[in-house]
């Protein structure tokens, strides 16, 4: 059984259909990378999987639970964790609160023994501060670390999503263009990262990316969209070689 | 420049860094136990005021601080606070038990207001919690039973067993230290919850709705949690509100009083604490401070005009012309107006930030370079899922 299994989802925003009949399965343990123009629906798909839109049609199947129906906030508990095109972090708040909200569905007090700071509530903040920092670590975000994002550069924002939905423990870790704004250096790192996130960590990754260097180093399959359908499916190379794929870039 | 040499996960937990904050806070507890029995009985009182303010400062601190939900119906919640003890009073149960209770059924209030108010954000949640605010003034003045109206009601000396044992009157230091203890533990709790899951589940919530979903936050419910927490400590702030001007009526809880709270946060500094109490000084001493205006100023005036070679009428006049305008109906609204005008546009962080500024000016002197916080240009952020 796949980890992750999306069957036949659709999302119509009165007519335009911008994900029709999608279907795929991600394998654990592997890099999956959606690719596609502008507007093919790959954002779209992620914010289906992370429960912000409600499919038109179609189920999503998660470790074999349905996650469909699903509040957003609870996809996170399940062990699936995104970052966003466009930033969302917390931008008055340090790199460290940052990633402690990450933690938030590992969360075991309540407000009232929080309101009192009881020795069990510090007893799980410094089992938070010891996870965030492993993470800290993994992406070298030591110098950052008290600093409030609005202060920082584009880059180590973009690494700073990661390192937030990777505190969450995830299974499935979504990165929604995780190269957008980068330089080339910057998406050298970021391609380093993605396969230790795999080998190392042994964490699933769906990936929305426009950058074929990137997704050739890093993907062990690949999906095309264009126009909310799948175009086609397989191994970088296959997909970029197939037809379709080349008329919906170049048109034709 | 103090360099703190971090070892240990729990340094960053505690709530004084270093040794420099038991200095400081340790002179200002000094000169807060002093002040009853140092300063006069009218300088006294108000602080008392100012403590019952930054009550309020704490609780909107927050709500509008931590979660970014502005409310304008603060009055209201102080209303509620202040109505159930002057009635529970009337019962004839002791301070004790009024004065939880009082919080609880406030905080109850907020939690009530707090649903229907998931939906709405932005000035439209402001637009909500006004109508509330009205809404509740209006209660006041008709369910004559519990509140007599218009009449207003008598709120009689605090005491705390009942059956007279032990009575605070409000004009002795026993209620002043009271209203000192209440405020200190209000703070500490809020310092709690700033540095625990809940306080960034809220700080989340004001910084990005998507985000915070998708990291596992129930929006509605910690949005709930943050007006039932800041509604509960307004109505303790409203128990000894009521106590401290011993006579409560629907007119002293209005709109303007609303806006006094929304002010303490704006001029104190909304990204901390610390502005809340700086903003409930300005907001209470800003009164004692125009009648001492009105009062020295005109004549201050027209002896530097003599000075200045002015003869002796023109003098007088130029005085007495001061001191119209010093006493001209309206004047104190004007300058409220003014000072917020002035605080939004250039110091959006108060007189916290503020005083943040000016100790790293010092700190990094002769290095202070003038563009440090200069406001960074934002990036463009999609509204795509908003």
């Amino acid at each position: 059984m796949s980890l992750f299994q999306v069957d036949n989802i659709s999302l119509h925003f009165g007519g335009l259909r911008a994900v029709d009949d999608v279907s795929f399965a991600v394998e654990k343990g592997e890099v999956f990378t959606i690719i596609g123009p502008n507007g093919a629906g790959k954002t779209s798909i992620f914010n289906l999987i992370s429960r912000l839109y409600n499919p038109t049609a179609g189920t999503l199947t998660f470790e074999g639970q349905d996650i469909t129906k699903l509040p957003p906030h609870e996809i996170a508990t399940l062990g699936i964790a995104r970052t966003f095109q466009n930033i969302e972090l917390f931008e008055n708040a340090s790199v460290l609160a940052n990633l402690l909200v990450g933690r938030h569905c590992h969360t075991t007090t309540n407000v009232l023994t929080e309101l009192l700071f009881l020795p069990s509530v510090r007893k799980a903040e410094l089992a938070h501060r010891r996870a965030v920092e492993q993470v800290i670590e993994f992406l070298g975000l030591q110098k950052y670390r008290d600093m409030l994002i609005a202060g920082l550069p584009y880059g180590v924002r973009k690494v700073c999503e990661v390192a937030r939905a990777l505190c969450t423990e995830p299974k499935l870790l979504l990165l929604d263009e995780p190269s957008s704004g980068l330089n080339v250096e910057e998406t050298s790192d970021m391609a380093f990262w993605i396969t230790d996130i795999k080998k190392e960590l042994g964490i699933t990754v769906l990936m929305v990316e426009h950058d074929m260097t990137l997704v050739n180093r890093v993907s062990d399959r690949v999906l095309a969209l264009n126009y909310g359908k799948v175009l086609a499916g397989g191994t970088p190379a296959q997909v970029q070689s197939h037809p379709d794929v080349i008329a919906a870039y170049l048109g034709g | 420049m103090r360099f703190i040499f971090k070892t240990d996960y729990n340094q960053d937990l505690r709530l004084l860094k270093h040794s420099g904050y038991w200095w400081s806070y340790g002179v200002l507890a000094a000169f807060l136990i002093l002040a009853p029995f140092g300063l006069d009985n009218y300088l006294v009182s108000q602080l008392v005021f100012v403590f019952i303010y930054a009550l309020v400062g704490v609780s909107l601190t927050i709500l509008t601080g931590f979660t970014g939900q502005v409310s304008l119906g603060h009055a209201a919640f102080l209303a509620i606070g202040a109505y159930t003890a002057g009635f529970l009073q009337s019962l004839g149960v002791p301070f004790i038990i009024y004065f939880p209770a009082a919080a609880i059924v406030t905080g109850l209030v907020g939690m009530l207001v707090a649903i229907p108010a998931l939906r709405l954000s932005g000035i439209y949640l402001v637009i909500a919690t006004i109508a509330f605010a009205f809404i509740i003034e209006e209660v006041a003045a008709r369910w004559e039973a519990v509140t007599h109206g218009n009449e207003g009601m008598r709120v009689r000396t605090l005491d705390v067993f009942g059956g007279n044992g032990v009575t605070l009157p409000r004009d002795e230091p026993g209620f002043y230290f009271l209203c000192l203890g209440i405020l200190v533990l209000m703070v500490i709790l809020a310092l709690n919850l700033a540095r625990s899951p809940t306080g960034r589940a809220f700080m989340a919530i004001r910084d990005s709705e998507t985000a915070a979903k998708s990291m596992g936050v129930n929006l509605a419910l910690y949005k709930v949690k943050s007006f039932t927490i800041s509604a509960a400590i307004t109505g303790m702030a409203g128990v000894l509100f009521a106590h401290k001007l011993s006579f409560i009526s629907p007119e002293m809880f209005t709109l303007l009083l609303s806006l006094e709270f929304i002010m303490v946060i704006i001029i104190g500094g909304i990204i901390g604490l610390h502005g809340a109490v700086l903003g409930a000084i300005f907001i209470v001493m800003i009164d004692p401070f125009l009648t001492l205006l009105k009062d020295d100023v005109p004549g201050l005036v027209s002896s530097i005009a003599l000075l200045f070679g002015a003869a002796q009428e023109t003098a007088a006049s130029i005085g007495a012309a001061v001191g119209n305008v010093g006493s001209a109906p309206g004047m104190k609204g004007a300058l409220y107006g003014l000072i917020i005008i002035f605080f939004i546009i250039f110091e959006p962080y108060g007189l916290y930030g503020r005083w943040l500024k000016v100790k790293l000016y010092f700190q990094l002197f002769p290095l202070y370079k003038k563009a440090t916080f200069k406001r960074q240009k934002t990036y463009v952020k999609s509204e795509r899922n908003r």
